[in-house]
């Protein structure tokens, strides 16, 4: 599948950046565990927090190809910054454009469009993930206000100093799961320490305590008792974009070992002669290229308005198991080098785990898709 | 305020370089051509420009067919329109040949700002400036780090090697600049699906009644006659210190020339 003109300026622009503003200092980020709010500017700036937005809210006007190509270059040099880009988008922003009233479109989307706020989207809990309609936080209506309990477990972007909002799952009644927006700083609304993670260092995760957490009724977003079925349709739209993701760690993984392969040399020649590192690397690039054609299939399936969800979930299962085959043989060809973390592929090694479990495990992919075969 | 900028495909200066063998001209096809970097920061001086002032900015080339990459990758970047100075018989001039050109193509656009990168990473002559300033008769404020504009004038802080000096002229003039000025803008994808619908005026040298022989090789002043490869990197200088190491690295700095 050949994409548009238009989104191969969109790859040229993103890669010059993901190597000219991150490659050079998210090394330091990574080992400090801190949050690259600078990057995070610039990503505002060039619009990629707008990428499938209409420009009605300040977006780009573009949709999930745009969105999937732009963090496909980012992840192929860093996957902190790129998750924090498809959390921003696909779980924190698009929900509200999606199911909020006009109102709520209004006063949160232009800043999270632009990239100068981050929102989150609360749905796991320290006892529920995969099992996510096992939600145990409770919101009780009380007058005209919300009164929430309970705690979520992994929350990504809900702490950063942008963070405007986290979008919450909770019980608004007997097997009644809806979605209510937090806005960061509401009283009893406390964000946990940031996790010591192996992978995704430069980015934001903590988890969430609400304690008797009060916000307006009319923070309900989309409609009440529908969270369920709407949290499900934002994760088959993240999974495209993970997906994305991890065809882009894959990639990156390619051009850091070819490089590497080309100049290392054992035995009086280039490692890269050796037929069992050439044949490493061309396999990897073609675990590569067809987790590429993978999400751009469910992509393209998705903004044409066809059926895409078990076509999210192959590509999805597909790219994040070969983004850590990829991480792996890439470590294994850079030999010791490959296990300091001042090389880029030890920071892909330790990346590529999670992508077999965030926005929905690879056994809970298999799952979607083995129920569309009706089993 | 009518702003144009002076913008230049050349090949990747992190990529090998080659010389045609026929005439010793760049040979594009050998290179991954891009628009010159320094370029970047003259349109995004002149974004910002128009962003606080108002008024237009034109990007203006010379080149053969395939500059026009480079025109919409600073299209892409925001500017309105585009001047693509195309002619068979420009292949092979010089930089005062080319002056000309740009000279004749900027009098019909009659901007009061010329924006231009310090040097292209190609030829580096850093003169172009200069001499089209001479041709049009107007100020030209060379190497800047900022640029300020208050209503008809112009003040630079043009950078130099011990540190800069603060230069003034009335508009029209043409001003050059460092990579230290700003910090440009990656094309956003409203900027990319934009610039395909933006105007690109391509102009001959009949348009501007310059004759073929002014041009090419025919009309320049200088002629590349044979060229040699850059001979390959010599292995570094390894001081192992063995308690005079300080020694050897002054040692090594005074005879490079370093202090
Ligand atoms: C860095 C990071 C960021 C995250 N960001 C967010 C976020 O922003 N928002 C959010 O809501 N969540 C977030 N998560 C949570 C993530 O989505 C969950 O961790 C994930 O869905 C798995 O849930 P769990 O951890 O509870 O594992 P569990 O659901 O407990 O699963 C444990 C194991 O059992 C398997 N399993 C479970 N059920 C079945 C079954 N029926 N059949 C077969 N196998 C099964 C799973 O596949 C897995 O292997 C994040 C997680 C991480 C690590």
């Amino acid at each position: 599948m050949q994409l548009t003109e238009e989104l191969e300026a969109l790859r040229a622009s993103v890669r010059d950046f993901a190597r000219e503003v991150v490659a050079p200092v998210i090394a330091g980020h990574y080992e400090q565990h801190t949050f690259p709010y600078e990057i995070v500017r610039q990503m505002g700036k060039m619009g990629l927090f707008g990428l499938p937005f209409p420009e009605e809210y300040g977006g780009m006007g573009g949709d999930y190809l745009a969105l999937g190509v732009a963090l496909e270059e980012l992840a192929r040099v860093d996957s902190s910054v790129a998750i924090t880009l498809e959390a921003a988008v696909s779980l924190g922003a698009m929900p509200i454009y999606r199911y909020g009233t006009a109102e709520q479109k209004q006063r949160w989307l232009p800043a999270l469009v632009s990239g100068e706020a981050l929102a989150g989207f609360g749905l796991t809990e320290p006892g529920f993930g995969s099992d996510a309609g096992g939600t145990q936080t409770r919101a009780v209506l009380d007058g005209d206000e919300w009164v929430i309990n309970g705690s979520k477990a992994f929350i990504t972007n809900s702490g950063t100093d942008i963070t405007s909002l986290v979008t919450v799952t909770a019980l608004t009644g007997p097997d009644e799961i809806s979605a209510i927006v937090v806005p960061s700083g509401t009283p009893g609304f406390e964000v946990g320490p940031g996790y010591s993670k192996v992978g995704w260092c430069a980015s934001d995760t903590h988890p969430l305590h609400l304690d008797d957490v009060r916000v307006p009724a009319a923070n309900l977003l989309g409609q009440r008792g529908r969270g369920f079925a709407q949290f499900l349709h934002t994760l088959d739209e993240g999974r495209i974009a993970i997906a994305a993701l991890a065809t882009g760690l894959a990639q990156g993984c390619v051009d850091e070992s070819v490089a590497y392969a080309k100049e290392r040399r054992a035995f009086g020649r280039a490692i890269g002669d050796f037929q069992a590192i050439s044949f490493k690397l061309a396999d990897m690039r073609t675990r590569a290229h067809t987790a590429r054609l993978a999400w751009h299939d469910a992509a393209a399936r998705l903004v044409a308005g066809q059926d895409f969800k078990q076509y999210a979930a192959m590509a999805k299962l597909h790219a994040s198991e070969i983004a850590v085959t990829n991480a792996r043989e890439a470590t294994q060809i850079h030999g010791g080098y490959g296990f300091m973390n001042e090389y880029p592929v030890a920071r892909f090694w330790r990346d590529a785990k999670v992508l077999e479990i965030g926005e929905g495990t690879s056994e809970i992919q298999r799952m979607v898709i083995a129920r569309d075969m009706g089993l | 305020m009518n702003i144009v900028v002076l913008v230049k495909q050349v090949p990747d200066s992190g990529a090998e370089r080659e010389l045609r063998s026929d005439d010793q001209t760049i040979d594009r096809s050998s290179a991954n051509n891009v628009l010159n970097e320094m370029d970047e920061y003259a349109v995004e001086e002149a974004l910002k420009l128009q962003e606080a002032l108002g008024g237009e900015v034109t990007v203006l080339t010379m080149g053969p067919e395939q500059a026009g990459e480079a025109i919409r990758k600073a299209l892409q970047m925001g500017p309105d329109k585009a001047v693509h100075v195309l002619d068979g018989a420009l292949h092979g001039s010089c930089a005062v040949a080319t002056s000309k050109v740009l000279a004749a193509a900027l009098r019909t656009l009659n901007p009061d700002l010329v924006l231009a990168g310090a040097e292209s990473t190609d030829g580096r002559v850093q003169v172009m400036p200069h001499m089209i300033a001479e041709r049009l008769g107007i100020a030209a404020l060379t190497g800047a780090r900022k640029l300020t504009v208050d209503g008809g004038t112009l003040t630079v802080e043009r950078q130099t090697e011990e540190g800069y000096e603060v230069v003034t002229a009335a508009t029209p003039a043409i001003v050059s600049v460092w990579d230290t000025i700003n910090e440009p803008r990656y094309p956003s994808l409203k900027g990319i699906m934009a610039a395909k619908k933006k105007p690109v005026q391509t102009l001959s040298l009949a348009d501007l009644g310059i004759s073929p022989d002014e041009v090419g090789f025919a009309g320049s002043t200088s002629t590349v006659v044979e060229s040699t490869k850059r001979p390959p990197r010599q292995a570094g200088t390894k001081v192992t210190d063995s308690g005079d190491g300080g020694v050897q690295l002054v040692e090594f700095l005074a005879t490079e020339r370093f202090v």
